[in-house]
């Protein structure tokens, strides 16, 4: 059991300058995200697109600003739970108990969810059997390349993740690649790599076609692909793999007690807290009369949220407001001399 | 102001205006009618306001910018008169404009 003076769901840039501020006014804090990588949004759908209105930064790329946040957090110690997702959270004895779908288990007096639209997950095929082979022939993600080794995979998609795996599992795998249409989206390298396979006869490329069914009793046997011109074609298949990217979904959120209006938390413009006391929402997730689902607003509520914080965490001490260009305790916690 | 027809899956039919300038997107999430998540808030960077166009519109809008398409790749089935309706602006061109918005968007 971890214990912490609050808790960040969401390591996008809001939830990451959440943990500044809290660290700066001298409370502990751990942050939790279901991804792989901290960053969030900015980092899994725009990392290269820039950015051209976070206050004194005229341009940036989402990776830039990201990169840039976890440069500010150097001076702290902040724990991530990478690739771990909130599923519970519920009050025992006046704290919070949060559970992660890993079984991490923390125990804190605040809790600030910065999770933006939610958790992401795969986009998934629209066919209803596919779910019953999910995780058994048909994946999402690979785990374990060698399953496929000497078999027939179908892969779907036309950016990075499917072409990179088209190349590679073509090594030693009978490869189909299916999209929608005949441009695909990747590294130009990887794309003209893909058609000269296709050439050798290495990968069967099917293009302007998409997935109608799958076929089969325990194990994936055949796939359906239909044209855009509605004719189908029938593919003998012993895994399918599909790459659409990421998805976002509100997830275990909306079963935490919080007034929730479309896919966002209600919440106070004082301290940012929601309907239940010691849980704040901050950056894109919240709700409040007059909200911007911009990043320096994120930023802005982060900062409020913290302060409210330390009243919970703290609740012996009175908080006092300091800047970092004169205070000699908050240049202490950065690691800097004063002057 | 523009109207707009919205289909939803149900084949409910919901007529709007929309003001000039805003995104069909836009017009969809102000006038609640379900089934436009809008989750990247017109970024072009989910696909899921993903409509599909009445053909004979769908010929008339200015065509799609490569990222549009990229991101329609990740759309939940998208047919050829599939857009997102985040970059399809609201104007007098597109007056009476219908869109049938899909069963889900992922």
């Amino acid at each position: 059991m971890i214990k912490t003076d609050a808790l960040i769901i969401g390591a996008g840039p809001t939830g990451l300058f959440t943990a500044h501020q809290l660290k700066l006014i001298g409370l502990s804090c751990e942050v939790v995200d279901n991804l792989d990588k901290i960053g969030g949004q900015c980092i899994e759908l725009y990392p290269d697109k820039p950015i051209y209105d976070i206050p004194a930064i005229p341009e940036c790329t989402g990776e830039e600003l990201t990169n840039n946040l976890i440069n500010q957090l150097k001076p702290f110690d902040i724990k991530f739970h990478l690739n771990e997702r909130v599923e519970e959270v519920k009050k025992e004895n006046n704290i919070w108990l949060v559970k992660t779908n890993k079984s991490t288990a923390f125990l804190t007096p605040n809790v600030i969810i910065a999770g933006g639209v939610g958790s992401f997950e795969p986009r998934k095929f629209s066919p209803k059997e596919c779910q019953k082979f999910e995780g058994k022939s048909l994946f999402y993600s690979v785990k374990d390349k060698n399953i496929f080794k000497r078999k027939v995979v179908s892969i779907f998609g036309g950016g990075d993740s499917a072409l990179d795996w088209a190349v590679e599992l073509s090594k030693d795998c009978n490869v189909n690649l299916v999209h929608r249409r005949d441009e695909f989206r990747g590294a130009q390298v990887t794309i003209d790599k893909v058609h000269s396979l296709a050439k050798a006869g290495k990968i069967n490329l099917f293009t302007k076609y998409q997935l109608a069914a799958v076929v089969g009793d325990q194990q994936i046997e055949s796939i359906d692909i239909k044209h855009d011109s509605n004719e189908v074609k029938s593919l003998k298949t012993d895994y399918v793999l599909g790459f659409f990217g990421l998805i976002m979904k509100l997830g275990p959120i909306a079963n935490w007690g919080l007034n929730i209006d479309k896919k966002t938390v209600e919440v106070d413009t004082e301290k940012f807290e929601t309907n239940q006391k010691g849980i704040y929402a901050v950056g894109d997730i919240c709700n409040y009369p007059g909200k911007l689902k911009l990043i320096l607003s994120g930023f802005h509520e982060g900062a409020l949220a913290a302060r409210a914080c330390f009243k919970l965490a703290r609740p012996d001490e009175k908080y006092r407001f300091e800047f970092t260009t004169s205070s000699k305790i908050i240049k202490e916690r950065l690691g800097v001399k004063s002057d | 102001m523009t109207k707009i027809t919205y289909i939803t899956y149900d084949k409910k039919v919901h007529t709007v205006d929309v003001q000039n300038g805003l995104t069909v997107m836009e017009g969809a999430v102000q006038n609640d009618i379900p089934g436009i998540d809008a989750d990247c808030g017109g970024g072009m960077a989910c696909a899921t306001c993903h409509v599909y166009v009445k053909e004979d519109w769908f010929n008339k809008l200015p065509k799609k910018e490569d990222g549009e398409e990229d991101m329609l790749d990740m759309a939940f089935e998208p047919k050829t008169n599939s857009r997102l309706s985040c970059q399809i602006v609201v104007s007098d061109e597109i007056d009476g404009i219908e869109v049938d918005i899909p069963s889900k968007q992922a």
